[in-house]
């Protein structure tokens, strides 16, 4: 399953944690072979820590018995299945359920027996239950960059309709010095939303017009708005709120990012890509 | 007539065929006066026929009462408050941790499931805690808490029924029942293995003898439905949703027997049960893992899937995959919702989905034929169309990539109950527009796992609408559109009633619960209760209609006076 209310979760502790280090999408950016696996979910199903001394005894044992099979992360190998979701594996705690199958081999699916005393598979369960699924990935943000700078430049310049905004001389100049996955998050966003699309705390502010029936007008940087309210900030850092009643007051919203948004539903993946690494390239 | 004995009575009238439940056909009343179940009737109409509040009368509901829910075993009152309700404590945990629903284990109660009305009684959730409520004074009656080993806390989505013994389910994959007078447990039973990573939060479903529960797991383990019995918690059977064995069905939809093995396919929302042919039917989860599907070539069948069992022996009726190999985490879990209407100008029973990957479904609910596919979203790039069983084509350049692909991540509807009314013939649903760029990580050629492989990245959202669907053409007949609202809550969103005052009720952005005319979607009446968090029920006590909502760990109900 996956219910957005935990991607949610997940998405919103990565803001929070975003807001926390440094207000800036490059915060966003994750360590290498971090993202496999949400934190929090680990941590729910975590078991007690086993003795690092059995953990250690057991990785050399399944290093010389099981490593050819069933691979040295216990993912999988050659012939042998992925151990690290493997139902015997999971309800087992101390070796208890996995010796049956170490002693007994799977013959008919060709795994022989081993004779292992239960010192030794007690210690090989420890390790395996020490495995961490997740720490096989090498992904880094460099890898992003698989777009076609040239091509990229065109769509900036043209189709893209980027340069009505921005200029790779003024705004942009030195942009590349952001990794691949950063840049390209941002020229997605604009900056101007994390995870789920909720608005970023660093993003440039709308601002609203209010008009009254009267002609009278209030603006200023918008708070909230929904069918019924609109909460706005005036000059003077007064904060209004203002009920709305089907067309009355008139609200009128400017988003400094609107481009962006117009964008989301046009951009194809490759262009992204493209202005990626055009853009990576202003050093 | 005390209340132990008109709880009795009003449990007999619920399910009037209790100890003859194998041969005749366990029905309900349609929804009305209670909330028996999950969806208040069987049919995941959520309609009511409650007609005492309309569109004429609407703009006068008033607040009736409200609940606070106290998690935990803190219930005391203090000096200046009431005493707390009695409290009853269960659980396999030797600790008691605060467990509210938002994952973290001191994070505050939400309500955000079904809440059920039996007899002037409600009964309410939140992972780990269970509560009955006066449903006419809001007054907490005793409160429930599980003492939880784990897992992962969302939301858990209510309870079932049966006499005057209630089931919920723990994150820690046990159903527990409990007397319904007293709150005391009657006992509790494992139904998923927790090491194994599941996590139970659906709504029991009571059908005659039949309880059934499933469960949810991110990590690579197969889902199932089972049913228990509901005086022992004995499994009555059980239904794997992938193959478990080389010659199950849909065993050649997977690469091999250790693929299905893993091939999640869980069964975390209920159903919606036809009393005619006794089929229960049902959506499932994506396929495991989710993205990386290299390891998992083929459908996948029946992940992603509305299948339809039989209540009395469990075994597989009839199927549909609305998501054949999804590789972008977008369940088929949504609620089917039945409807006897005309389709092609004849009458017939069917059933609906919006599925969370952006199209509609009507199949014929005795059969499972295929009549009717619709995208109901603006984009459509990840597919190349329809094919020939009006299943979506996916577009494997669509899956995620090292380089980024745009998608809708989240998917496009989810699990917050939809609703029909038979008074407009439409079919409404909260659905959302949320695109991000989805970057595969996972360099291991043996692929990821579970939910692994992927890191999010930029997202824009467009917002949430609530949709009407004529479910005879697909066609969205309106729509109201709202920004990503506050907070967690306004982007999930949370589900809808409709009622025979032809009206719509569900929350905005998330701050308001609002009444809406179920014809166009005007608005009619809102109320601004922060974090709407359930889907609004109905009830009628004493001559009057209740409107009752969850916010967080409030109740809210509204009536006329």
């Amino acid at each position: 399953m996956a219910n957005l209310e935990r991607n949610v979760l997940l998405a919103a502790l990565t803001v929070l944690a975003m807001a926390l280090t440094s207000g800036s999408l490059a915060a966003d950016e994750p360590p290498a072979g971090a993202a496999k696996r949400n934190p929090f979910e680990s941590h729910d199903f975590d078991r007690p820590a086993d003795d690092p001394s059995a953990i250690a005894r057991g990785k050399q044992v399944f290093s010389v018995n099981c490593a050819f099979c069933h691979g040295s992360d216990g993912r999988g190998g050659e012939g042998g299945p992925n151990l690290l979701r493997s139902p015997i594996v999971l309800n087992d705690k101390k070796g208890e359920i996995i010796a049956a199958v170490v002693l007994n081999g799977r013959v008919e699916k060709g795994m022989p027996k081993f004779n292992l005393p239960m010192d030794n598979i007690a210690d090989v369960a420890a390790y395996i239950h020490s495995i961490k699924v997740g720490a096989a990935s090498n992904f880094t943000p460099r890898m992003v960059l698989v777009g076609n700078a040239a091509a990229g430049k065109a769509y900036f310049n043209g189709q893209g309709g980027c340069t009505s905004c921005h200029s790779v001389k003024k705004d942009l100049a030195g942009i590349g010095a952001m990794d691949p996955k950063t840049l390209q998050d941002l020229i997605f966003t604009g900056g101007g939303s994390g995870m789920l699309g909720i608005p970023s705390p660093t993003a440039p502010p709308r601002t609203v017009t209010v008009t009254f029936p009267t002609g009278e007008t209030v603006n200023g940087r918008l708070v909230n708005v929904d069918d019924f309210i609109v909460v706005l900030t005036d000059a003077e850092g007064n904060r209004r709120s203002i009920r709305r009643e089907g067309e009355a007051p008139k609200v009128e919203i400017v988003n400094p990012l609107q481009a962006h948004l117009d964008r989301v539903r046009i951009w194809e993946d490759r262009d992204l890509r493209n202005v990626t690494a055009y853009l990576e390239t202003l050093k | 007539m005390n209340a132990a004995k008109k709880l009795l009575l009003a449990g007999l009238c619920a399910i009037p065929v209790l100890t003859v439940a194998e041969t005749t056909n366990p029905t309900l009343p349609p929804l009305g006066d209670s909330w028996p179940t999950y969806s208040g009737d069987y049919s995941g109409r959520r309609y009511s026929s409650l007609t005492q509040i309309d569109q004429s009368n609407v703009k006068h509901l008033t607040l009736a009462w409200t609940a606070r829910l106290k998690g935990g075993m803190d219930q005391g009152g203090g000096l200046l408050a009431p005493p707390g309700p009695p409290q009853i404590v269960g659980g396999e945990a030797t600790e008691a941790v605060v467990t509210g629903g938002l994952f973290s284990s001191d994070a505050p109660i939400s309500v955000r499931g079904a809440v059920l009305q039996v007899n002037g009684v409600l009964y309410a959730t939140a992972p780990d805690n269970a509560w009955a409520v006066d449903a006419g004074t809001g007054t907490v009656l005793w409160h429930y808490f599980w003492k939880t080993k784990g897992g992962t806390h969302t939301a858990n989505k209510g309870m079932g029924m049966y006499k005057d013994y209630l089931f919920f389910e723990t994150a820690d994959d046990y159903l527990v029942s409990l007397d319904a007078r007293t709150g005391k447990e009657r006992w509790h039973k494992e139904i998923e293995s927790f090491p194994e990573q599941y996590f139970s939060e659906a709504a029991p479903i009571v059908i005659g003898n039949h309880v059934l529960v499933g469960a949810g797991n991110d990590s690579d383990e197969p889902g199932s439905l089972r049913s228990l019995d509901p005086e022992t918690g004995e499994v009555q059977w059980k239904f794997h949703t992938t193959p478990m064995n080389p010659r199950d069905p849909g065993a050649d939809t997977w690469p091999n027997i250790e693929a299905s093995r893993h091939g999640g396919g869980n069964v975390w929302v209920s159903g919606s049960y036809d009393e005619e042919t006794h089929l229960y039917i049902f959506g499932t989860g994506n396929p495991s893992p989710a993205y990386g599907s290299n390891n998992r070539k083929g459908d996948n069948l029946f992940t992603c899937s509305l299948v339809a069992v039989n209540v009395d022996t469990g075994k597989l009726v009839w199927y549909y995959q609305t998501s054949p190999h999804d590789t972008h985490d977008w369940d088929s879990a949504q609620t089917p919702v039945f409807v006897d209407g005309e389709f092609n100008g004849r009458p017939r029973k069917l059933v609906l989905q919006a599925a969370r990957n952006g199209h509609f479904f009507v199949l014929d609910r005795v059969t499972g034929e295929h009549l009717l596919t619709k995208r109901y979203t603006p984009w459509g790039k990840w597919t190349k169309g329809i094919n020939d069983k009006g299943q979506p084509i996916r577009d494997p350049d669509r899956d995620p990539h090292v380089g980024g692909v745009i998608v809708n991540i989240d998917g496009w509807a989810n699990w917050p109950p939809p609703t029909y009314s038979p008074q407009t013939g439409l079919f409404y649903f909260r659905g959302y527009e949320s695109y991000g760029i989805l970057y595969f990580t996972e360099t291991d050629p043996r692929g990821a796992m579970g939910m692994g492989g992927t890191a999010r990245g930029g997202q824009v959202s467009l917002g949430t609408s609530i949709r009407a669907i004529d479910y005879k053409t697909g066609r969205i007949v309106w729509e109201r559109p709202f920004e990503t609202g506050e907070g967690l809550l306004g982007a999930i969103g949370s589900g809808l009633l409709t009622t025979a005052g032809k009206l719509l009720f569900g929350a905005d952005k998330g701050a308001n619960l609002v009444a809406f005319d179920a014809e166009n979607g005007k608005p009619l009446w809102n109320t601004r209760l922060h974090g709407v968090s359930n889907a609004p029920e109905t009830y009628m006590l004493d001559g009057h209609q209740y409107v009752m909502v969850a916010a967080g760990d409030m109740l809210y109900a509204f009536t006329l006076y």
